[in-house]
């Protein structure tokens, strides 16, 4: 019972990882209908962001980690602006390969800039674990699963509270109608992927806080479990990103501790395509039929 | 418009034209002798192939310096022209064949085993050296062409399994990465002559290249009764593999493989986490031997790094390729591997003697890690 109960503690930290990514997933999907597969780089470069501005220059801690959430915003802006951006009335084909193209650029600069031997980061949050009986709960996988939480919370809200969010829900409807009502389609979204890329930041932080260690391709492996999580929760859906985030996590640990290790992953891709052919739209997805 | 693609068109031609001659009419410069080196330059595996690179970028200075390798009444200089195989199979043809074109008359390479066993069949049929820094697996010195410098897998796990015996761990917990043919290879044979011995796997668990999380792993070795755990890995999945322990309060010992060099700078936080742990390789830059520290200290001025194992094996292939042309007296391609083998070769990685398999028959180096540094056993 204890192991059970510390492998299910491995899994909520393995899968909140996972969600945290997931949501900068499935709100850009969400809001520009496209698949940002150079959202796992983001990450990468949050985390490379950071040790630079921490360890190497020297910047607090706080602050090095608010300019590292600005860095990734404004690079996702950007990516948005040179490489999205002309492709918005070109066939989806088009964009998802210029984003797996972004993804290998953002990879090879930062080897050329890095190199490929890993780097080693110092502890970035120090915390204690707590104990529950017998069992210790690390603290770290906590704060993350904190921080996911907070994310999706207040990324719904603002989804559905605010100005800026009903004019992302417009573009999502439909980008024509949505600027003959008078939303600027081109600021929304920017601000989508600003947030996006902010949260792959702070996705990057928490990882980079977990792993203590530096590859230009960290962010691959990452990025697309959580495109799968964010699809297996239904994407699109901001809490389905989570859900889908934190399951994928259990699943994959209780795979590797009761099943097998060596078939961890055929197993959780296993459970997708069940998941998806039961339902196809995603666990929280909305099934909602395309009008032609 | 169609009369700019009958322009691109011809130009296009022309320019093939132009290539498919650029081969021909290249005459062998008999003042050189032309190494061809390729290994992962960029992608995941990329820093091996850049040690290999700088590591014989450093011998060949050396050679040139001295005047250059001995021919008869001749001195040839050497030159490499190292390509990109991004260890991949299919780039490892396309970059053999680049050096091939360029005129290479030995192969150094390839760096990784999966490119290695793509290449061999090839470099067989030109008939022309090829001596693998590192690649392991088994089938690399398939060809009567091929050598390599490096242990094999399977002797690797079977040296370690003995080592284990030796020193009383009878019970033991495997993780290793089932993607990866160097770390399964190393397994198999491991696990094979552990049971032989009388020992006893406890746990056999897996993981993927590119995993950081082996927290799920490590909670079942915890569970056993396992007194050491045994990682053929490389050095980062160790480091991982030994900081996650700690953290869920594990404090077992290690046995790992010569992928483990370097893993000491990966555990800056904790650097004695690892201690106790012991793994085989035929070189670390920390020894105190002369010929080992001025290759290190040439190779930090100029490259401002620590040398890695890889390194040492590019730097030891470069001087096997002068052996061996010395050693024949003549450039030709099938003196030179006749020259191979019973090759006697004494370098930073130990001495090796080349056999007809192709295989270095190297003692093996134990080596321990005590207070944070390398230690190697006697």
């Amino acid at each position: 019972m204890e192991t059970f109960i510390l492998q299910l503690i491995n899994g909520i930290r393995t899968g909140s990882i996972y969600a945290l990514i997931a949501l900068g997933y499935t709100m850009v999907y969400g809001i520009a209908k496209m698949i940002n597969f150079a959202h796992g780089d983001i990450i990468m470069v949050g985390a490379y962001a950071l040790y630079l501005l921490w360890s190497v220059a020297g910047l607090p801690l706080p602050l090095a980690m608010l300019l590292t959430v600005v860095i990734c915003a404004v690079l996702g802006v950007t990516i948005e602006r040179v490489a999205y951006k002309p492709l918005r009335k070109a066939p989806s084909l088009a964009v998802l390969i210029t984003a797996i193209g972004m993804s290998f650029l953002l990879q090879a600069l930062s080897l050329l800039l890095f190199g490929a031997t890993p780097i080693k980061s110092q502890n970035i949050v120090q915390l204690k674990g707590f104990q529950i009986g017998s069992i210790t709960v690390p603290g770290l996988p906590v704060l993350t699963l904190a921080v996911t939480v907070v994310c999706m919370v207040s990324l719904t809200l603002f989804i559905n509270k605010t100005k800026a969010g009903r004019a992302m829900r417009a573009v999502s409807e439909d980008k024509q109608a949505a600027s003959l009502m008078g939303i600027n389609v081109n600021r929304t979204i920017s601000l989508t992927f600003a947030i996006g890329s902010a949260l792959a930041a702070v996705a990057g932080i928490l990882y980079l806080s977990q792993y203590k260690s530096l590859t230009p391709t960290m962010g691959a492996l990452p990025g697309i479990k959580a495109f799968v999580a964010a699809v297996f929760g239904g994407i699109g859906s901001i809490p389905g990103a989570m859900l889908g985030g934190i399951l994928l996590g259990i699943i994959e640990v209780m795979a590797k501790a009761y099943i097998n290790s060596a078939l961890a992953d055929a197993i959780v891709f296993g459970v997708l395509v069940i998941v998806l052919l039961v339902k196809p739209s995603g666990l929280l997805g909305k099934n909602r039929i395309e009008k032609v | 418009m169609k009369k700019m693609k009958k322009t691109v068109c011809l130009g296009l031609v022309a320019a093939m034209a132009v290539s498919a001659f650029a081969g021909c009419g290249k005459k062998t410069d008999d003042t050189v002798y032309k190494i061809g080196g390729i290994g992962p330059l960029t992608g995941s595996a990329a820093d091996y192939g850049i040690s290999v690179k700088q590591g014989a970028e450093i011998a060949i200075e050396e050679i040139n310096e001295a005047g250059g390798i001995k021919v008869g009444d001749k001195t040839l200089k050497i030159e490499m022209k190292f390509e990109d195989d991004e260890a991949s199979a299919e780039l490892a043809t396309t970059a053999y064949n680049a050096v091939m074109d360029w005129g290479a008359q030995a192969i150094l390479g390839n760096v990784t085993s999966g490119a290695c066993l793509a290449v061999n069949p090839l470099s067989n049929k030109d008939g022309i050296l090829q001596l693998t820094p590192s690649g392991s697996a088994a089938g690399c010195t398939e060809y009567d062409n091929g050598f390599r410098l490096c242990f094999t897998d399977p002797l690797q796990g079977q040296l370690m399994a003995d080592y284990a015996k030796e020193h009383g761990y009878n019970k033991i917990a495997v993780i290793y990465n089932n993607s990866d043919d160097y770390s399964f290879g190393i397994k198999d044979a491991f696990k094979a002559r552990v049971v032989e011995n009388g020992g006893e796997i406890v746990a056999e668990e897996a993981f993927v290249t590119d995993a950081t999380d082996f927290t799920a792993q490590l909670t079942n070795i915890k569970s056993t009764d396992a007194q050491v755990i045994f990682v053929p890995a490389y050095y980062n999945d160790a480091a991982y593999i030994i900081s996650q322990a700690i953290e869920l309060g594990m404090n077992l010992p290690y046995l790992g493989c010569d992928g483990w060099d370097g893993v000491l700078a990966q555990l800056k936080d904790n650097p004695n986490a690892a201690d106790g742990s012991v793994f085989l390789s035929p070189f670390v830059a920390t020894i105190e031997d002369e010929k080992v520290q001025s290759f290190v200290k040439k190779y930090q001025e100029k490259y401002n790094s620590s040398p890695s194992q890889f390194a040492a094996d590019g730097y030891d292939c470069i001087y096997v390729f002068k052996a061996a042309v010395e050693k024949a007296g003549s450039v030709a391609n099938a003196d030179v591997i006749a020259a191979m083998v019973g090759l006697e070769f004494e370098g930073l990685t130990g001495s090796a003697t080349f056999d007809a398999k192709g295989e270095p028959n190297k003692g093996a180096k134990f080596i321990e890690i005590k207070d944070a540094s390398y230690v190697v056993q006697e």
